[in-house]
């Protein structure tokens, strides 16, 4: 099996070990990943914002880069539901993009996701024993592309403990241009967030927007909380390190 | 109508920075108000009844006018005076016109969110009426003078203690007071103006057409006095409020409870049916419905945003809201708040002077997961914003800086030399921007670093 790899522009910049791990990892389920050099950003920004034009040249150019690949795998909840979701929506009146949209959103993944619902692995590894994962459910992971049990299920099963975490589901006040547009209230968002976390050694999420606001909280208030973008969290997983240990 | 502020992102600030115990108000009800949701919808089909009620509310919608004869002739069928208002000018002149008429010098008012936007108090304290609240949290911010922060609970953004002054200073009950001795202290009060008031003041949850039925759910009892006390009842009522039988009744009165409250149904819910009759022994001698529309029927012909009318006003989404706990509603400025008054307002009043609120969001989705007749909001939000571009509302530096942005992720050439130049900057350069955006976000989030090496670097290089 072939895949085509969207890092996404913030992974690609901010998270580029995020990139790396997804490719050791899907080679190491045995799939083939492809990285077309053209891809840059999905346009999620600007559609968010309400600049629906600019969304659809970056939309059009996203569509180009994926035209020929069987699916596209993404590091980000969020980036996914752009192509999977918003792509369709953008070009609800132009029956010819239209469709060319649908057919990106219908074999378009995030990674976690691809993992389980595609290739069917729930097992990475045993990687994870004994660390006491938090695990923040982007919002539109969650909400958009019904991704809730997924990333648990691989985490647990290598060994996580996954906290409970009462806020886990709560908007860490991300959100894109929001977070900038109105930043008292999305640092208050993050901060409600981060009081309520329990005790843990790894905060992880399958949202890089979401990792880069909390983790920018977590140093400006001095916090000692280690974050890590899901995809190298699983990477971790599917390493037996218990066997290489012994 | 009011707009209180067209000043959202400013008064968020000023609110999180100088109120904090707002927040902790808002955030600890709201999270309870939002647990309650939960465990209610839980025990029912809630897909099912979402679904049941959004057909519901779309067939009236869509055959409002249908509908609205329907009403008006029962209504008069059961004795009672219709009014319609076009606009919160029109309610007011009827308001006041019966107030003249009929010699009321003082009204009880049942709590209705309608009657803040179409500004009945300040109307009725001009033509000298003295007006009570009735509803305990509504009694209280009219004692302070301020706007409800919540379309269920107007007084939640503020904590016991800040009440227990309030009573002491008003009623001198003591400053350790419990909470049900300053609501007992309150309805001594209350009980006296249901006596001496001349008319009763309320909203109506729902007005079934074929029985020309006013609906009204609570918990404390006020609106069933405030409207069968008095010797006349006003009803104001949303255009958008029918429900076409009164066999619909049964679903909506209790999933509104349950997305409220949680409740599986209010405590008290009165369906009044016109008059007194000669053999009941009490309830108003005149009943008046108004019927407002007030924008509504300019949402309700706009292709994109009619959706928004079959709001039951629940208060579920500013429960589920996580910027609305920040704040409270006086943030928003405008009578409805959160979610559904982002969405809300700019279709009553205009975009032009409701700008920032489609932007008083993170578009998680969590208002829609809780509304209980699935109004998209998250999607009308982005319309809101979509028509702010349109029109040109967004400012300028703005426009041209998306504009850039999509120019140079169209172009892979000028992705890779922004990405170069992102790593060319000295180490402190992103601590210490001016630009606008940056500095937003450094301010309050240290640490903007860039990967050493972008994936696409360390993709060419082999992994
Ligand atoms: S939008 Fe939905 S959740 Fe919000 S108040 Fe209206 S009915 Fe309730």
């Amino acid at each position: 099996m072939r895949v085509a790899l969207f890092v996404t522009c913030l992974a690609d910049q901010f998270f580029a070990e995020a990139g790396v791990a997804a490719v050791k990892l899907l080679r190491h389920l045995g799939v083939e990943v492809d990285f077309p050099p053209a891809q840059t950003c999905c346009g999620q920004p600007a559609y968010n914002a309400g600049y629906w034009s600019e969304a659809r040249q970056m939309a059009e150019h996203t569509l180009g880069v994926f035209e020929d690949a069987d699916y596209v795998v993404l590091p980000s909840g969020s980036c996914t539901t752009m192509l999977r979701a918003f792509y369709p929506e953008l070009y609800r009146d132009n029956p010819r993009m239209f469709a060319r949209a649908s057919s990106l959103s219908g074999k378009s993944y995030e990674l976690a996701e691809f993992i389980v619902r595609v290739l069917g692995i729930t097992r990475l590894g045993q990687g994870l024993a004994g660390q006491r994962i938090a695990y923040h459910h982007g919002c539109h992971a969650l909400r958009e592309l019904g991704l809730k049990d997924e990333p648990i299920a691989l985490l647990r099963s290598a060994g996580a403990e996954i906290v409970d975490w009462p806020a886990a589901t709560e908007c860490c006040g991300f959100g894109g241009l929001f977070s900038v547009k109105l930043p008292e209230v999305s640092l208050g968002m993050a901060d409600r967030k981060l009081s309520t976390l329990p005790e843990i050694d790894v905060l992880t999420s399958a949202d890089g927007g979401c990792l880069l606001h909390l983790s920018g909280r977590i140093h400006n208030r001095g916090l000692p909380l280690c974050v890590k973008p899901l995809a190298a969290v699983l990477w971790e997983a599917a390493q037996n390190r218990r066997t290489q240990d012994a | 109508m009011q707009v209180r502020s067209n000043e959202y992102p400013k008064e968020a600030a000023r609110v999180i920075r100088e109120e904090p115990q707002v927040r902790e108000s808002v955030t600890g009800a709201t999270l309870s108000f939002d647990a309650k949701r939960r465990a209610a919808y839980a025990e029912v089909d809630s897909e099912q009844w979402r679904h049941f009620a959004e057909g519901v509310k779309n067939h009236v919608l869509m055959n409002l006018e249908h509908y609205l004869e329907q009403a008006e002739a029962a209504l008069k069928r059961n004795g009672v005076q219709v009014h319609w208002a076009e606009d919160a000018e029109e309610a007011q002149r009827i308001v006041a016109t019966l107030v003249r008429e009929r010699g009321v010098k003082r009204v009880v008012k049942a709590k209705s969110m309608l009657s803040e936007e179409l500004g009945i108090n300040p109307l009725l304290e001009s033509l000298g009426v003295s007006v009570l609240e009735t509803d305990l949290g509504e009694y209280i911010i009219q004692l302070l003078e301020q706007p409800p922060s919540h379309i269920v609970g107007p007084a939640i953004h503020l904590g016991l203690e800040q009440i227990r002054r309030l009573f002491h200073e008003r009623f001198g009950t003591p400053l350790d007071a419990a909470p049900d001795a300053l609501a007992a202290a309150a309805r001594k009060l209350l009980r006296q103006g249901f006596l001496e008031a001349e008319m009763g003041i309320s909203g109506a949850n729902f007005m079934v057409a074929e029985t020309g039925t006013i609906a009204l759910i609570e918990n404390e009892g006020n609106i069933r006095l405030s409207t069968s006390a008095p010797r006349l009842h006003v009803a104001l009522v949303g255009i958008e409020k029918l429900l076409p039988r009164f066999s619909d009744l049964a679903v909506f009165l209790s999933l509104t409870a349950r997305a409220a409250t949680g409740q599986r149904l209010g405590t008290f819910v009165s369906l009044i049916q016109g008059p007194r009759r000669s053999s009941e022994p009490d309830g108003p001698e005149e009943v008046h419905v108004v019927f407002v529309d007030n924008g509504r029927s300019s949402v309700l012909a706009d292709e994109e945003a009619w959706e928004t009318l079959r709001c039951v006003r629940c208060g579920a989404c500013l429960n589920a809201c996580p910027v609305y706990r920040q704040t409270g509603g006086h943030a928003y400025g405008y009578v409805y708040s959160g979610p559904i008054g982002a969405v809300l307002s700019p279709g009553l009043v205009g975009l032009e002077n409701t700008k920032p609120l489609p932007y008083a969001s993170s578009l998680c989705g969590a208002c829609y997961e809780a509304c209980p007749v699935k109004i998209p909001i998250p999607k009308l939000l982005l319309t809101w914003r979509h028509r702010a571009v349109e029109e040109g509302l967004t400012p300028r530096f703005e426009k041209a800086a998306i504009q850039g942005y999509a120019l140079a992720m169209t172009r892979p050439w000028a992705y890779r030399l922004a990405a170069k130049a992102l790593r060319l900057l000295p180490e402190k350069a992103l601590d210490n921007t001016v630009v606008p955006v940056l500095k937003a976000w450094v301010e309050g989030r240290a640490g903007l670093k860039p990967s050493p090496r972008s994936f696409r670097e360390l993709w060419e290089e082999g992994i």
